[in-house]
C-alpha cells in the first residue's frame, strides 16, 4: 500500500482543490483529510457519512472543592499557570496530570474530554476518512494519526492499494503527525516570497524526517521569476518540480460550485493531470 | 490596545491586513509593535523588513536520565501523560519530540535520577523597521512539534501603544495561544465555500475565548456573497473588503505592503482601525453596565 501526502507550509496554496483533483484521477484509493483544524475537502468531495465516532482528547483536571485543603501543591507545581485559587483554567490546561499525581488529598480528578469527531464516509471518489477537531482543541496531531489509522484498515480491508491524503498547513505538530510513513510528500508552493520562504522550512522538516518529496508550483505564472528562484532551489536540493499550474480563478469558481478543480474546463485541468501522472510516476518507481 | 488578525483557514490574507495595518498606523504617528505569532511560518518580514537588533532563544525543559541513580522503577513513564518516557529493562528512552515540559518526571522520580535540561524550541528576533515601529516574531525550530510556548513568548514582547498581532492559521492551540486575551480578533477570510466553512469555526473559536470579533472579506467579488449572508445571520460586522485583484495577488507575490501599492489603502486601514477601536470601547462600556 502506498500513500501520498499534500502538503504547502504556507496555506491556501491549493492543497485541497489538487488533492480534491488527484481524487478524481487516481483508482482503487482511499482519501484522507488530516487537515482536521480547518478540514475542507468534504466540501468537494459531498461525502455521505456512513460512520461517526468520537474523539477523545487527553482528559483534563478538576478540582473537589471539598476536598482541598488549599495547600497550594498544585498551583506551584503547574507549569503552564492553569491553576489558580484553588480552581482550573481548562483553557491553560495541558493535560500533563501533575497536580493529579501530587494532590496529597487526592482532590483533583480527570476528567474526559470530547476533543472532536471523525468519519468513515462514502463519496463519488471512493471511501473517504474526515474529522473535526473541537473548536479550540488540543491534540490535533494524536487526531491525524487517528484519521490516517482508520484510513489505513479501510484500505486493507477494501484492498485499495493507495491512500490519498489532504494535509494542513505549516510544520508543526499536526504536520508532523501526517508525515510519518508516507511515500511521498508533494509540496504545493505558490510563486510569493512568503510562500518560498516557507517552502525552504517545509522542505528542511520532510529532510529532517526523511520523506522523499516533490514540488508543484500553483500560480506559477503569477510572478515568473519567483517561479524560477523555486525551480533553481529545488535542483540544487535534487528535489523534483513535479508539476506547474496556471493562475486561474477557476480555483476559486470551483470551489464556489463545491467541485474538483479538475472537473471544471480550463488549462489548469492538463496541468493537473500531468502533476498526478508525474506523482504516479514517482509513487511506482 | 492589542489586535490579533487571524482566520481557520490558511492564505486568506492575515499578513497582507495585519501588515498594511500597522504601517498604515505607524505612517499617521502612531507608536506601533508587530508581533509575528505564526511562529511555523511567519512572513511579516518579509513585508515590514525589520532591522533586527536582538535573538532570544525559547526552551523547554526536558528530562536528562542519571543512570548511576536511576532504578529503572518506571514511574516517570507511568506518570508521563505525553508518553515521552519509556522504561525497558535497564535503559530508559526519552522522546524530547513529545516532551511538554510539564517537569512530572523530575518531581516524582523517587531517586531524584531525573534532571531538567533546557531543549531549544525557536528563537525570538526582535528590532525596528521604520520610526515607532517596533517588530518581533518567533521561530520554530524544524522538528519541533510543540509551537505554543513559543507563541506566549513572542505574545510577551508587547511594548505599549497600539499591538497588531498575526496569527497563524487554524483553530487549536497555537491559534487559541495567539487570540487570547487581546482586545479584539480580526477574522480574514475569502468568499467561498472554504472560507465560510473556517470562519465559521474560527468566530466559534474567539466566542470560546470571549474575545470581540469582526470580519474582514480578502478576494471579495461581485455577486459572491456568502459571507455577507453568513455574517447578516450570525449578527456579525464585516469592517472591510479587499477585492479580487490579479494586481494585489501580484505584489504581495513580490512582498510589496498594499499601502505601498496605493495610498488609498493607508486610508482605509487607518478607517478599520478606528472602527474596531470603536468596538472595543462600546463592548467595554456595555461589560461595565453588566
Amino acid at each position: 500500500m502506498k500513500e501520498i501526502t499534500v502538503i504547502s507550509g504556507k496555506g491556501g496554496t491549493g492543497k485541497t482543490s489538487i488533492t480534491a483533483s488527484f481524487a478524481v484521477l487516481a483508482q482503487n484509493h482511499v482519501m484522507a483529510d488530516c487537515d482536521v483544524d480547518a478540514a475542507n475537502l468534504h466540501i468537494l468531495l459531498s461525502p455521505e457519512i456512513k460512520a461517526k465516532h468520537n474523539f477523545w482528547g487527553m482528559p483534563k483536571v478538576e478540582i473537589d472543592a471539598e476536598k482541598c485543603s488549599g495547600c497550594g501543591i498544585c498551583e506551584d507545581l503547574c507549569r503552564y499557570g492553569a491553576i489558580k485559587d484553588g480552581a482550573v483554567n481548562s483553557m491553560e490546561c495541558e493535560g500533563c496530570r501533575v497536580c493529579y499525581h501530587a494532590c496529597p488529598e487526592k482532590a483533583i480528578r480527570l476528567v474526559e474530554s470530547l476533543a472532536g469527531e471523525y468519519y468513515i464516509s462514502k463519496t463519488r471518489f471512493g471511501p473517504f476518512v474526515h474529522a473535526r477537531l473541537g473548536v479550540a482543541q488540543e491534540n490535533s496531531g494524536k487526531l491525524v494519526a487517528e484519521v490516517r489509522r482508520q484510513a489505513r484498515e479501510l484500505a486493507q480491508k477494501e484492498g485499495r492499494d493507495l491512500i490519498i491524503t489532504d494535509g494542513p498547513p505549516g510544520i508543526g505538530c499536526p504536520v508532523i503527525s501526517s508525515l510519518g510513513g508516507t511515500d511521498l510528500a508533494v509540496v504545493v508552493v505558490e510563486p510569493t516570497i512568503s510562500s518560498i520562504h516557507d517552502l525552504d522550512r517545509v522542505l528542511k522538516l520532510t529532510e529532517h524526517f526523511n520523506v522523499k518529496t516533490a514540488v508543484c508550483i500553483n500560480k506559477w505564472d503569477l510572478n515568473l521569476r519567483n517561479s524560477s528562484t523555486i525551480e533553481e532551489a529545488c535542483l540544487n536540493m535534487n528535489i523534483p518540480v513535479i508539476g506547474r499550474i496556471g493562475y486561474d480563478i477557476t480555483f476559486m469558481a470551483a470551489v464556489m460550485e463545491r467541485k474538483p478543480v479538475i472537473q471544471m474546463t480550463s488549462s489548469v485541468v492538463d496541468n493537473i493531470v500531468s502533476l498526478w501522472h508525474n506523482a504516479e510516476g514517482i509513487l511506482n518507481s | 490596545m492589542k489586535i490579533t488578525v487571524a482566520s481557520g483557514k490558511g492564505g486568506t490574507g492575515k499578513t497582507t491586513v495585519a501588515v498594511g495595518m500597522a504601517l498604515a498606523l505607524q505612517a499617521d504617528g502612531n507608536r506601533v509593535t508587530f508581533l509575528d505569532c505564526d511562529v511555523e511560518e511567519p512572513n511579516g518580514h518579509i513585508f515590514i523588513k525589520p532591522d533586527i537588533q536582538k535573538n532570544e532563544d525559547v526552551f523547554i525543559d526536558v528530562p536528562e536520565i542519571n543512570l548511576e541513580k536511576c532504578d529503572f522503577c518506571g514511574k516517570c513513564s507511568e506518570i508521563c501523560a505525553f508518553n515521552a518516557l519509556l522504561v525497558a529493562g535497564e535503559s530508559v528512552v526519552v522522546f524530547h519530540e513529545l516532551c511538554h515540559g510539564c517537569g512530572g518526571c523530575n518531581y516524582f522520580c523517587p531517586k531524584g535520577a531525573v534532571t531538567l535540561i533546557p531543549k531549544k524550541i525557536g528563537t525570538i528576533e526582535m528590532g525596528t523597521a521604520a520610526e515607532g515601529l517596533n517588530f518581533a516574531h518567533g521561530q520554530l525550530e524544524i522538528g519541533v512539534p510543540l509551537s505554543p510556548p513559543l507563541v506566549d513568548a513572542v505574545k510577551k514582547k508587547q511594548n505599549g501603544g497600539i499591538t497588531i498581532i498575526d496569527a497563524p492559521p487554524g483553530t487549536s492551540c497555537p491559534a487559541v495561544h495567539t487570540v487570547r486575551e487581546t482586545d479584539f480578533c480580526l477574522l480574514v477570510t475569502e468568499p467561498t465555500p472554504f472560507g465560510l466553512n473556517d470562519l465559521a469555526l474560527a468566530v466559534e473559536m474567539t466566542r470560546a475565548l470571549d474575545v470581540p470579533c469582526g470580519i474582514l472579506v480578502n478576494r471579495a467579488r461581485e455577486g459572491w456573497d456568502i459571507i455577507d449572508k453568513y455574517c447578516k445571520q450570525n449578527n456579525l460586522k464585516i469592517l472591510m473588503k479587499i477585492p479580487l485583484s490579479r494586481e494585489i495577488a501580484g505584489a504581495y507575490s513580490k512582498g510589496i505592503p498594499l499601502t505601498f501599492l496605493d495610498k488609498e489603502w493607508g486610508v482605509a486601514f487607518r478607517r478599520l482601525f478606528r472602527d474596531i477601536r470603536e468596538m472595543v470601547e462600546s463592548e467595554r462600556n456595555n461589560r461595565h453596565q453588566w
